[in-house]
C-alpha cells in the first residue's frame, strides 16, 4: 500500500491484485495499462493522495475497469455510473471520481445520466470506451454501430442512424471531449491527464477494438502506427493542424466546411492551415472536428474540446456555504421552533 | 355587534372547496391553523385533483380541504363535514355527498347561476333539490360582489380582486366558529405586507368584510364555539404535515449521525414536498440534487451513501417501480439509504393525488433475487418525523437500505404536533471504520455480531481502498465470487441481518385490552381512522382492540401473542389484502378476515364501525 507525503506513487500502487478476465487481445489491456501510467501523473500535478481515487462503472466489459484498479471502486449497474458518479462527487468533492463506461452503457441504457453529467458540469471523469458493439451479450448492435451493421440482432443490417459521442457531448454542452485509440497508449495517458486537470464533466473517448465481435472495427485508420499516422490527426491546444507520416497534410476551413489540403501543393503553405483552439467557447469548429469522417477526413483525436465553466459540485458547495452564513437556523431543535408555535398550558 | 346564540361544539368538520384556483387549500390550512392556536385538537385531508387548473366551473377541476377541529385530540379529519363552503355549483355537486344530515352549506350566490349550474353538470336549474339539499340549512352570500365592493376603493386589477374572495368566505367562518381574524391577518402580513402591501390590504379587507357580513346578517342563526382541547399534553406545539415531518426526520437523523444528509430525487406527486422541504434546508447543510430522473434518483443516492453522506431518496408508486433494480444493488452494496414511497393510488400513474396502500407486495417483493430490506410504514402526520428517523438510524447501524412508506393521505394531511427535543432523540452510531486494521488486512464484508452489519468504509480514509458492486460478493473479502456456497451463504446473511433487526425495534403493542372478542389490525396511514373506529366501540363496551404496526419487515416480537387471544381478526387496508396475505404467510395457525378498500379515499369510521360491529354480531350469533 503507498505511503508517502509527497504524492510520489508508481503504476504499481494503482495495479490491482484481481486477475484479468478480459479477452485475450482485447483493446481494454491497452486502455488499463493507459490509466495506471496516468494515475501516479494526475496524482502529482494535482496533489491527490491514492485514496482519494474512485472508479465507478456499470455494466459492459468496460465496466470491470474498477476490479483491476487499485482504488475505491464501485461497480454499478448498467448505465447508471454517472448518476452514482454524480451522487459521489456531490457527497464528497474532495474525491477524484472516474466512470469508466462503454458505448451501450453510457449512450442507450445510460443515455439520459450520461446528457445530464455533461450538461449539470460535474466534476467527473469518464472514459467511454467505444467499439460500436455489445460485447459481454455477445454480439448486439450498439448506438455507435453504423447504418447497416450485420450483427446477431441485426441479420439484415442495422436500419438505425448511429450516435457520434462527440457530438452528443458537444451538443449536451460539454466543456471537455478528448478522443484516442486503444492501441495508442501515451496518448490516451495524455488524455486521462488532461481530462483530470479540467474542472467539469470530461469524456474521453477511446475507440477500443473488441477482438471477438467486432475485430478491426477501426483498422481502416487504426490498424497500425503508421496507417495511424496517415488517417488520424492529434490535435494539440495552440498547435496547427498537421498530420500525415511526412507531416505534410492539414486541415483549413472552407466557409462551414474543413478541407484537408498538402501543403506545398497547389501554393498552400503552413501557415495556411488551422491552429487547433480547444479552449474556444464556440463549439462550430469543435464540433466539425469530431464529426470528421474516414475515410474522407482523417479521424480527429487528442483534447478536442477543454473549456472553463462553473462546475455543479462547486456551485452546489458555495450555495450551502453562502445560504449557511446568513442562516437563522443553527440546529434541529432550531427548525423545529421555527415558524408558527403555541403553547398549550 | 351583537352576537348571535352561542353553542358549543366538541367537534366541527368544515369542507372548504371550489376551482382548483380558488385558494381553498390556502384558506382551509389558515382555519386550521387559527383553530390549532387555540389549543384545538386539528387534522386535516386536503383533497384535489391531479390537474393544475382544469377547465374552470367543472366538476374535474373542484378542489376540497377538509378540517375538523375538536375540544379533544382528534384523530381523523373527519367523514363528513358539519359545514360546506362551495365556491361554485361544481363545487357543491362533487361535495353534496360529503355532508352531514344537518350540515349548513355556504355557496357564493354569484356563481349560483344557470351557465353555472350547468357548467356544474347538473341535470335541473335548481341543483339544491336536485340534489336534495332542502332541508338543510343554506346560505347563498353574494361572496363575489361583496368582495369586489369591499375592494372597490383600492387600485387593483380584477383579478386581483376575484383572488381574495377566498378570505371572504373565509371570514364568515371565522365568524361562525368564534374564530379571532388574528392569526390570519399576521399571515397575510408576513406572506404580502413587505414586497405588496396592496395585495395584503385587499385580502385583509376581503377577510374583514367576509367575518363582518356575517355578523351583521346573523348570516347563521347561531355561532358555535369549539374549546381548546383539554387532554392535549404541555407543551410548544406547531402544526405539521407529513410530508415536511418526514423531510425534517431525516435532518434530525443526520443530525444525530454526524452524516451530512444528501436527497437525490425526481419530482413525484405526493412525495415532491419532502424534496422541497430539504431543498430549502441549506442552511442546516442539507445537499439535495434534483435528478434528471428516478433512477438517478436513488443512485445518486447510493453514490452519496457509498461517499460516507445518509443518502435518501423520495418517491411515490410508479417511481418505486423505476428504482427497483438499484434498490437491489443496495443491498448487495450494504450500504445505509432510505427509499421513501409516498403511496398513491395505482396501478400506473392511477390517481396521483389520492391515497392508497398498495405499494406494500412491492416493497416487500418487488426486486430481483432475495433481495430483502427493512420495510416500515408511518402512521400520521406528526409520526412521519420519528419513522423517518429510525428508517435512519437503523439504515446506518444496520448498514442495510430501508423502505419508508408513507401516504397520500397522512404526507399531505396535517395536525398540531408537540414540538420534540433533539436531546429526547438517540444518538446514531453508524458503524464507520476510520482506520485499517492491519496493512492489507481490511476485509470489506466482514460483520460485527450482534446487528451482521459490515463496516461502513468510506472512500478518502487512507488505507481502506476495496471495491463493491452488484457481482455476488465474498463472504469476507467482498470480491466477486462465483462460488455456488459462497452465494447461498450471501443469501442467507443478507436475510439474517435484516431479520436481526427485530431485536433493534420496539415489541408489538395493542391499544385497547389485550383479548377480547375482535382484533382490528392495520398498518400505516389508517391509524387514526382505526383507531377512532375502535374506541369509540370500546366506549359502547365492546370487546375489541387494535393492533397497528409501524414495522413490517421485520415483524416486531410478539405478534403471535397478541393475535392468539382475540376471537377473531380483521386486517382493514386500503388495497386488497397486501398485510393480510404478509401474515398469513407469517403466521398460519391464525384466521384472517379482510376489510378493504380501494377508492383513492381513507376509510371512514363510520364504515369501520359498521364493519366491527357485523363481524362482533355474527361472532355473538354464531
Amino acid at each position: 500500500m503507498p505511503n508517502n507525503e509527497q504524492y510520489h506513487y508508481t503504476p504499481q500502487d494503482f495495479r490491482s491484485d484481481q486477475e484479468i478476465k478480459w479477452c485475450p487481445g482485447c483493446g481494454n489491456y491497452a486502455i488499463l495499462n493507459s490509466v495506471i501510467k496516468a494515475m501516479p501523473e494526475v496524482a502529482a500535478a494535482l496533489k491527490y493522495k491514492h485514496h482519494r481515487f474512485t472508479f465507478v462503472s456499470g455494466i459492459g466489459c468496460s465496466s470491470r475497469f474498477p476490479y483491476y484498479i487499485n482504488s475505491y471502486g464501485f461497480h454499478g449497474i448498467h448505465g447508471r455510473a454517472a448518476a452514482i458518479a454524480t451522487g459521489v462527487k456531490v457527497a464528497n468533492p474532495k474525491l477524484t471520481v472516474w466512470v469508466t463506461s462503454g458505448d451501450g452503457d453510457s449512450l442507450a441504457i445510460g443515455g439520459n445520466h450520461f446528457i445530464h453529467a455533461v450538461r449539470r458540469n460535474i466534476d467527473i471523469n469518464i472514459l467511454l470506451f467505444n467499439n460500436e458493439i455489445y460485447g459481454l451479450t455477445k454480439g448486439q448492435y450498439s448506438p455507435t454501430s453504423e447504418l447497416g451493421k450485420v450483427t446477431k440482432t441485426s441479420p439484415f443490417g442495422t436500419v438505425e442512424h448511429p450516435f457520434n459521442p462527440g457530438e452528443v457531448v458537444l451538443g449536451a454542452r460539454g466543456t471537455f471531449f478528448a478522443r484516442s485509440i486503444d492501441a495508442e497508449v501515451n496518448l490516451t495517458k495524455e488524455c486521462c491527464i488532461e481530462a483530470a486537470k479540467h474542472d467539469g464533466t470530461s469524456v474521453v473517448e477511446i475507440l477500443q477494438n473488441c477482438v471477438i465481435f467486432n475485430d478491426k472495427t477501426f483498422a481502416g485508420f487504426a490498424s497500425d502506427k503508421e496507417t495511424r499516422e496517415e488517417n488520424t490527426i492529434v490535435l494539440r491546444h495552440g498547435e496547427r493542424m498537421i498530420f500525415g507520416k511526412n507531416r505534410d497534410k492539414g486541415l483549413v476551413q472552407i466557409g462551414m466546411k474543413l478541407m484537408v489540403v498538402k501543403i506545398g501543393e497547389g501554393g498552400v503553405t503552413e501557415e495556411d492551415i488551422l491552429i487547433h483552439n480547444a479552449h474556444e467557447p464556440n463549439p462550430g469548429v469543435h464540433m466539425m472536428l469530431v464529426n470528421m469522417d474516414f475515410p474522407k477526413y482523417p479521424v480527429a483525436l487528442g483534447v478536442i474540446r477543454n473549456v472553463t465553466d462553473s462546475t455543479y459540485d462547486d456551485n452546489v458547495c458555495i450555495q450551502v456555504e453562502t445560504v449557511k452564513k446568513r442562516r437563522e437556523i443553527n440546529c434541529m431543535d432550531d427548525l423545529l421552533h421555527s415558524g408558527n408555535t403555541w403553547e398549550i398550558k | 355587534m351583537d352576537k348571535a346564540n352561542v353553542v358549543e361544539l366538541d367537534d366541527v368538520v368544515i369542507r372548504f372547496s371550489g376551482d382548483s384556483g380558488d385558494g381553498m387549500q390556502l384558506t382551509g390550512t389558515l382555519f386550521s391553523d387559527a383553530a390549532a392556536n387555540l389549543g384545538n385538537g386539528i387534522s386535516t385531508f386536503p383533497d384535489y385533483p391531479a390537474e393544475i387548473r382544469a377547465p374552470q366551473g367543472t366538476v374535474a377541476g373542484v378542489s376540497g380541504f377538509q378540517v375538523r377541529f375538536g375540544s379533544k385530540k382528534v384523530t381523523t379529519p373527519g367523514d363528513y363535514c358539519d359545514v360546506l363552503v362551495a365556491m361554485n355549483p361544481a363545487a357543491l355537486r362533487a361535495n353534496a355527498c360529503w355532508l352531514k344530515n344537518s350540515a349548513g352549506v355556504i355557496i357564493d350566490g354569484d356563481l349560483f347561476t344557470e351557465k353555472q349550474i350547468e357548467r356544474a353538470g347538473f341535470k335541473t336549474g335548481d341543483p339544491i333539490t336536485e340534489l336534495g339539499l332542502q332541508d338543510h340549512n343554506v346560505m347563498f352570500p353574494k361572496i363575489t360582489s361583496m368582495t369586489r365592493d369591499a375592494l372597490a376603493h383600492l387600485e387593483l386589477d380584477n383579478k386581483s380582486v376575484t383572488k381574495c374572495k377566498n378570505m371572504f368566505a373565509l371570514g364568515i367562518c371565522f365568524y361562525i366558529f368564534n374564530r379571532p381574524l388574528e392569526h390570519t391577518l399576521g399571515y397575510i402580513k408576513r406572506k404580502f405586507g413587505v414586497k405588496k402591501p396592496l395585495i395584503a390590504e385587499a385580502n385583509k379587507l376581503a377577510l374583514q368584510a367576509g367575518y363582518n357580513y356575517a355578523a351583521n346578517t346573523h348570516a347563521h342563526a347561531n355561532t358555535y364555539e369549539v374549546r381548546a382541547a383539554a387532554d392535549l399534553p404541555k407543551g410548544t406545539y406547531r402544526s405539521i404535515s407529513g410530508n415536511q415531518a418526514t423531510a425534517w426526520g431525516f435532518i434530525a437523523a443526520s443530525e444525530k449521525s454526524g452524516r451530512p444528509l444528501f436527497c437525490g430525487s425526481y419530482p413525484i406527486t405526493p412525495a415532491t414536498v419532502i424534496l422541497e422541504e430539504l431543498a430549502k434546508r441549506k442552511d442546516l447543510g442539507v445537499k439535495t440534487l434534483q435528478c434528471e430522473d428516478e433512477i438517478a434518483g436513488i443512485c445518486t443516492t447510493i453514490g452519496a451513501a457509498w461517499a460516507g453522506s445518509f443518502a435518501v431518496t423520495t418517491t411515490s408508486g410508479p417511481g418505486l417501480s423505476l428504482k427497483s433494480e438499484a434498490m437491489g444493488l443496495a443491498v448487495m452494496t450494504e450500504l445505509p439509504i432510505v427509499v421513501v414511497d409516498v403511496q398513491r393510488g395505482g396501478p400506473s400513474t392511477g390517481l396521483p393525488t389520492k391515497t392508497e396502500q398498495a405499494d406494500l407486495y412491492q416493497a416487500l417483493w418487488g426486486r430481483n433475487g432475495s433481495c430483502p430490506m427493512i420495510v416500515m410504514a408511518a402512521s400520521t402526520p406528526s409520526d412521519c418525523f420519528h419513522y423517518a428517523f429510525m428508517a435512519g438510524k437503523l439504515a446506518m447501524e444496520h448498514m442495510t437500505p430501508v423502505l419508508l412508506l408513507t401516504d397520500g393521505f397522512i404526507a399531505n394531511g396535517s395536525e398540531p404536533w408537540r414540538i420534540p427535543s433533539m436531546a429526547d432523540y438517540p444518538r446514531i452510531n453508524p458503524p464507520i471504520i476510520s482506520k485499517a486494521p492491519e496493512e492489507g488486512t481490511f476485509l470489506p464484508y466482514a460483520r460485527d455480531e450482534k446487528r451482521l452489519a459490515r463496516a461502513w468504509a468510506i472512500p478518502g480514509t487512507k488505507g481502506l481502498e476495496h471495491r463493491v458492486g452488484g457481482l455476488e460478493k465474498q463472504y469476507l473479502r467482498g470480491s466477486v465470487c462465483h462460488d455456488p456456497y459462497n452465494h447461498q451463504r450471501m443469501v442467507d446473511i443478507r436475510a439474517a441481518k435484516v431479520a436481526r433487526v427485530q431485536e433493534f425495534i420496539p415489541k408489538q403493542t395493542v391499544h385497547g385490552c389485550k383479548s377480547g372478542e375482535l382484533l382490528v389490525v392495520g398498518w400505516g396511514g389508517t391509524k387514526g381512522h382505526l383507531l377512532n373506529a375502535v374506541e369509540d366501540l370500546r366506549a359502547e363496551g365492546k370487546k375489541i382492540s387494535l393492533c397497528h404496526f409501524n414495522y413490517i419487515n421485520p415483524l416486531p416480537k410478539g405478534v403471535g401473542e397478541i393475535f392468539r387471544r382475540f376471537d377473531q381478526i380483521v386486517v382493514c387496508e386500503l388495497n386488497d389484502g397486501q398485510l393480510a396475505n404478509y401474515l398469513r404467510m407469517n403466521f398460519q395457525q391464525f384466521r384472517f378476515r379482510q376489510y378493504n378498500k380501494i377508492q383513492g379515499l381513507p376509510f371512514t369510521v363510520t364504515e369501520l364501525k359498521n364493519h366491527f360491529n357485523t363481524i362482533l354480531q355474527e361472532s355473538s350469533h354464531a
